[in-house]
């Protein structure tokens, strides 16, 4: 989604210029996590208000869709609406990562891959599910939870990044919590596997 | 400016008090009934500032003995009046609340570095004020030096609250805990500050006791948390505790244990999990809690957590859980509990299913305020709360009279079913959040909406529009809202006609704040003397320009008519336009970027 001004204030739109690893399209979230922007608490750069009446006037027609049934268009961002003060803004960027909402997508490593994949928590309900569908998609066997041995038996064990950027084992806690917290999942391969399911 | 100041000019000296006790003399002499102190101790019993004001024009003996006897000063708008004004006018000041910046500068309008400095009020309230005790702020910019100097030039200040204000770092808090010895209440709330640590809190004396009011919830950085539990053991009279995010539920118990007796408690994360015996001890602290009425913090929450609040839930008044995106079974499970709530805040990702467990559990809710969860710009799939929601709960809350909603639909025939079932509406903003969206169910503008909230609901005083809007809307307003004080309009109306209605009606307004609305000069100019009976204008992204400004600058002297100067700005349009009476002049204090005109 174009997008030319941010609440944030930090992006300039160099996205599209930059080079890096991953799908197209696969960025969405890397934006959120700006924790520098979060504890320090700073109001949004001059460059934002200025745009406002440019803005405001232009952009605002785009946003008169009444018709449910059509999917949304992109919407112009309007400076200042809703109007929500920017300290309250600024905890969506938060929800976004972790709660209900729109979809809980997370990026999916695997060692050895090429390229990372995606995927909705909110779509399973619980932890076989996750890891079926984790199965399907790298074709591979991860095999039964159990608390004292994690994944033993095979050569994978799924882990994730937490809020505090530790990598946990998947399964430990309560559904519920495990997706509330888990910011990315990696499918950790052979010895470094091997080393968790023996902790 | 809220106090009336007299035409001529004031008196300064005070009357020396009539020495006659005897009845007969007094009788005799027709120009002063009372003595001076006997008026002044019954003013001194005066608190509301209609009544002081009104007081205050009955004659000089009476505007003499209000103004020795105030003790609170409001000022709404800082630029209306000068410092210097007003210590002359009022000499025993005890506690200033001062708002600074157009409301508008919450959504990111007004350009930084724009004013409301309170450092140039402090200064002279550090030679008249010396007894000053309480200062509240909101949306002032206050610099580390300000907070230095407040807590240098008041040996008995107690009180200090900052709300949406910015321009100081916790260096500037530690001022404030390190110096002030008699500090009752420090209420920091959604300010922009340079968090740069939680040291701030550590400075509180070790033999400081007297902290009744404590509310660090807008700080992330960590505190100290031995020091924080030493320092709510001490003040036995803390009522208020609102501490951060960082704060964990293990300390949370520990400090429960320690202050048992809060009234106002704000949580932090509450995302950690609980060991069965850990989960009871923080269960019983809550049930412990027996003068509970105000919850809020909620960071992070899962529904699993709620149950360890229910016992605490029974004396509740006021539940904010706007940072908390609950979903609607984790909300109607905790209201069930919740018998007696009057103010409700929420996110809405409860949903229209949650505020149906809000009607049907709250009979006695008063205040509603549903905020959006996520960027509705950034949201691929729509979510949030719809008319149906709002419908419950004015089917369940009768005595509701404030809400806050914003929602992605509404239509014209549930706001009339909505107030008809609550006409006692005093503040109704209604944010539909995608601009000039109709009545989805008719595709018609929601001027019928608002047209039937302005004439059933006969009380009310604030009112926010959204939506599709035609002129009509704003004669429905200018007819019928006889008693509305504060009004917000943003992409509604049609033309000049629109605004002209509002200005020619609402014998009552105070405050128009108004954004992307095709309102130009003739509009602005068609009752420019109203202004002068109103706290302020603002007018953005609007069709007035330099010229129409000018001549309302010219027509009305007494009024400072301000225009914010973007770049890229042709200087024909006056795209941002704030005008405001005042009997300080001119922003002596202006950026380059405002002109005054």
């Amino acid at each position: 989604m174009e997008r030319s001004v941010s609440y944030g204030g930090n992006d300039l739109n160099l996205e599209a210029t930059e080079l890096r690893l991953g799908l197209p399209g696969s960025d969405e979230h890397e934006k959120q996590s700006s924790p520098s922007a979060r504890t320090s608490n700073k109001r949004a750069s001059p460059e934002v208000a200025e745009e406002s009446s440019s803005l405001s006037n232009s952009n605002v027609s785009d946003a008169r869709n009444s018709d449910r049934d059509s999917a949304p268009p992109a919407k112009a961002q309007v400076v200042g609406w809703p109007p929500i003060r920017s300290y309250r803004r600024n905890s969506f960027q938060q929800k976004k990562t972790e709660a209900d909402g729109a979809g809980m997508y997370v990026k999916v490593s695997m060692d050895g891959a090429p390229y990372l994949r995606k995927v909705d928590l909110k779509v399973y309900k619980s932890y076989p599910e996750l890891l079926k569908a984790l199965e399907n998609m790298f074709k591979l066997t991860i095999g039964e939870y159990s608390e004292r041995e994690g994944y033993n038996g095979s050569e994978f064990a799924p882990t994730y990044e937490d809020k505090d950027g530790d990598w946990m084992l998947v399964g430990d806690v309560p559904w519920d919590m495990f997706i509330s917290t888990c910011k990315r999942l990696r499918i950790m391969k052979g010895s470094e596997a091997r080393g968790l399911g023996s902790l | 400016m809220d106090f009336s100041l007299p035409t001529e000019p004031m008196n300064h000296k005070r009357k020396n008090p009539d020495p006659s006790p005897d009845s007969d003399e007094s009788t005799t002499q027709l120009s002063s009934p009372f003595p001076d102190e006997v008026l002044e101790r019954v003013l001194s019993l005066l608190n509301s500032r209609k009544d002081r004001n009104s007081v205050s024009l009955v004659c000089k003996d009476w505007y003499d003995a209000e103004r020795w006897s105030r003790t609170h000063v409001f000022i709404g708008n800082c630029y209306s009046v000068s410092p210097e004004i007003l210590t002359r006018r009022f000499p025993n000041i005890r506690s200033v609340t001062l708002k600074g910046k157009p409301r508008f500068s919450d959504f990111d309008l007004v350009p930084p570095k724009w004013g409301a400095y309170v450092h140039s009020w402090l200064l002279v309230f550090a030679t008249k004020y010396h007894f000053l005790e309480e200062l509240r702020l909101k949306r002032m910019t206050v610099s580390d030096e300000s907070l230095k100097l407040l807590a240098f030039s008041f040996p008995n200040f107690k009180a200090l609250s900052l709300l949406s204000c910015d321009g100081f770092s916790t260096d500037g808090l530690a001022s404030i805990t390190t110096h002030c010895k008699n500090l009752t209440e420090l209420d920091i709330q959604e300010n922009d500050i340079d968090d740069k640590s939680g040291k701030w809190l550590s400075c509180f004396p070790e033999n400081f006791m007297s902290l009744e009011v404590l509310n660090f919830a807008n700080l992330n950085s960590d505190v100290n948390f031995e020091a924080l539990e030493r320092l709510v053991s001490r003040c036995k009279s803390l009522i208020v505790l609102k501490v951060n995010e960082n704060m964990t539920l293990e300390q949370l118990h520990r400090l429960l244990v320690l202050a048992p007796h809060l009234r106002e408690l704000g949580t932090g994360s509450l995302l950690q999990e609980l060991t069965p015996r850990q989960h009871s001890e923080l269960k019983s602290a809550f049930n412990n809690c027996k003068n509970l009425n105000m919850l809020s913090g909620f960071y992070e929450v899962t529904s699993i957590f709620l149950p360890v609040l229910y016992p605490a839930c029974t004396s509740l008044t006021f539940l904010n859980l706007s940072y908390a995106a609950l979903r609607s079974d984790g909300l109607s499970n905790l209201l069930v509990h919740c018998p007696l709530l009057q103010r409700l805040w929420v996110l809405d990702s409860v949903e229209d299913e949650g505020l149906e467990a809000v009607g049907s559990n709250c009979p006695l809710l008063e205040e509603l305020r549903v905020f959006p969860a996520s960027d509705p710009f950034e949201d691929e799939i729509l979510h949030g709360v719809t008319e149906a929601g709002f419908l419950a709960v004015s089917y369940g809350c009768k005595k509701l009279h404030y809400v806050l909603y914003f929602c992605r639909q509404m239509t014209n025939a549930a706001v009339a079913t909505i107030v008809q079932n609550c006409p006692d509406f005093t503040h109704f903003r209604l944010c539909i959040m995608n601009p000039r969206q109709p009545d989805y169910q008719t595709n018609e503008p929601m001027d019928e909406a608002f047209g039937a909230v302005v004439k059933t609901c006969t009380k009310l005083r604030r009112l926010a529009v959204s939506g599709l809007l035609t002129d009509l809307t704003f004669e429905y307003i200018g007819k019928y809202a006889n008693n509305l004080e504060t009004l917000s309009v943003a992409f509604a109306g049609s033309s000049d006609r629109g605004m002209e209605c509002v200005l020619k009606g609402c014998p009552k307004l105070r405050k128009l704040e108004i954004r992307d609305c095709p309102f130009g000069n003739a509009a602005l100019l068609s009752s420019f003397r109203k202004y002068e009976s109103m706290r302020s204008l603002w007018m953005s992204g609007c069709k007035v320009t330099m010229d129409g400004c000018r001549l309302l600058a010219q027509e009305m002297p007494r009024l400072n008519v301000e225009v914010i100067r973007e770049c890229g700005n042709d200087g024909f349009q006056a795209d941002k336009l704030y005008v405001y009476r005042s009997v300080a002049g001119p922003r002596k204090d202006a950026p380059s970027f405002v002109l005054t005109l």
